[in-house]
């Protein structure tokens, strides 16, 4: 297996795709899974059938697994651990006036 | 073919048989998700046989339900055409039939919805959007394959040519019916043409015309399926499930 293959999780020709899903009532595309598909035009008629059921109204994206660059579990901490401890970052010290129901 | 009963169970028959061809990819499809969507494809089919035998046994009025009607008939009773008993071959041939088949159903469903019977009208409306998606699925194949690899050209090009005879029986005239299939075959060439074209295929120019399957003159494929189809059922009839 070349190491490109490996990286991408192939064992045979067809190439890792991510699926986003919006659905009809939907505000945003959520990750709902992968497969794996030959090209971006199967890769989305397979999610279709796969994560939609050809629900009407529903959108989808499809990403190649390679394009999608990840934070690393193992900087985790370098990542998200300063916002932790500046509370100052967090939107607390506000008092919210009487009346304002949709702060 | 004569009278309301005879042309929706011609419509049945097509649906189930061709449903019951598909469904023996499942597990065996090229791909996992190539897979689905056969399944899918063949769940489609059987939805629509299952609403048109339905409405055929009450056309009849002889107390058939459904599944007296899909297995307690014999070959000699199924009314489908012929393309659709034809075996699944390779995947080529498969999607040879598919599309044909798809490029058929999705006018026909399409005319169907407009049509004067409330009940065919209602069936053709739900059925057409499937037609639709596996006519894509057929398309996309066909011209994925024949456009593909030398390998897989000659395969397609060797389907196209053995499952284009039994196409002309999909057309045969028939102007009693809600829907003169005869009507359809412009539709047709209108969609095969062009993807055959794109997929860099040759449209096959036999003037053979194989038929006989809605008269109930079937080729030797059919009775093997129907034995398989309806084994459980013939040895314990009437029972529940």
């Amino acid at each position: 297996m070349s190491e490109r293959a490996e990286q991408s999780g192939v064992t045979g020709h067809s190439p890792l795709w991510e699926v986003f899903v919006r659905a009809r009532r939907g505000l945003s595309h959520t990750h709902v899974g992968s497969l794996h598909a030959p090209d971006a035009e199967l890769a989305l008629r397979n999610a279709r059938d796969l994560y939609t059921r050809r629900q009407e109204g529903v959108s989808i994206w499809v990403v190649p697994a390679g394009a999608i660059t990840a934070s690393s579990p193992d900087e985790k901490d370098a990542f998200f651990d300063p916002a932790a401890d500046k509370v100052y970052r967090h939107p607390t010290f506000y008092e919210v006036p009487d009346g304002v129901a949709h702060l | 073919m004569n009278g309301p009963f005879d042309f929706t169970l011609a419509l049945a028959d097509d649906a189930l048989i061709a449903a019951q061809r598909l469904a023996e990819w499942t597990t065996r499809a090229p791909e996992m998700e190539e897979d689905i969507a056969l399944a899918n494809i063949a769940l489609d089919q059987l939805g629509a046989a299952r609403l048109l035998l339905s409405y055929a046994g009450e056309l009849e009025g002889a107390g058939r339900d459904e599944d007296a009607l899909a297995y307690l008939r014999d070959d000699r009773q199924f009314r489908n055409v012929l393309l659709v008993e034809l075996p699944n071959g390779d995947f080529a041939v498969t999607m040879a039939k598919l599309f044909f088949l798809a490029a058929y159903q999705l006018p026909l469903y399409t005319a169907l919805a407009g049509c004067a019977d409330e009940r065919l009208a209602a069936i053709g409306g739900k059925a057409r959007k499937e037609s639709a998606y596996h006519l894509d699925h057929g398309a996309l194949w066909v011209k994925r394959l024949g456009d593909g690899t030398e390998e897989s050209h000659r395969r397609m090009q060797a389907a196209v040519d053995h499952v284009w005879p039994y196409t002309h029986e999909l057309f045969a005239a028939d102007p009693a019916a809600p829907v003169d299939p005869a009507t359809l075959r412009p539709a047709f060439d209108e969609v095969v043409g062009p993807v055959l074209a794109e997929a860099t295929l040759t449209r096959p120019g036999s003037a053979w015309a194989p038929a006989g399957g809605r008269a109930g003159v079937h080729s030797e494929h059919l009775a093997y399926l129907l034995a398989e189809m309806q084994v459980l059922h013939r040895a314990h009839p009437g029972a529940k499930w």
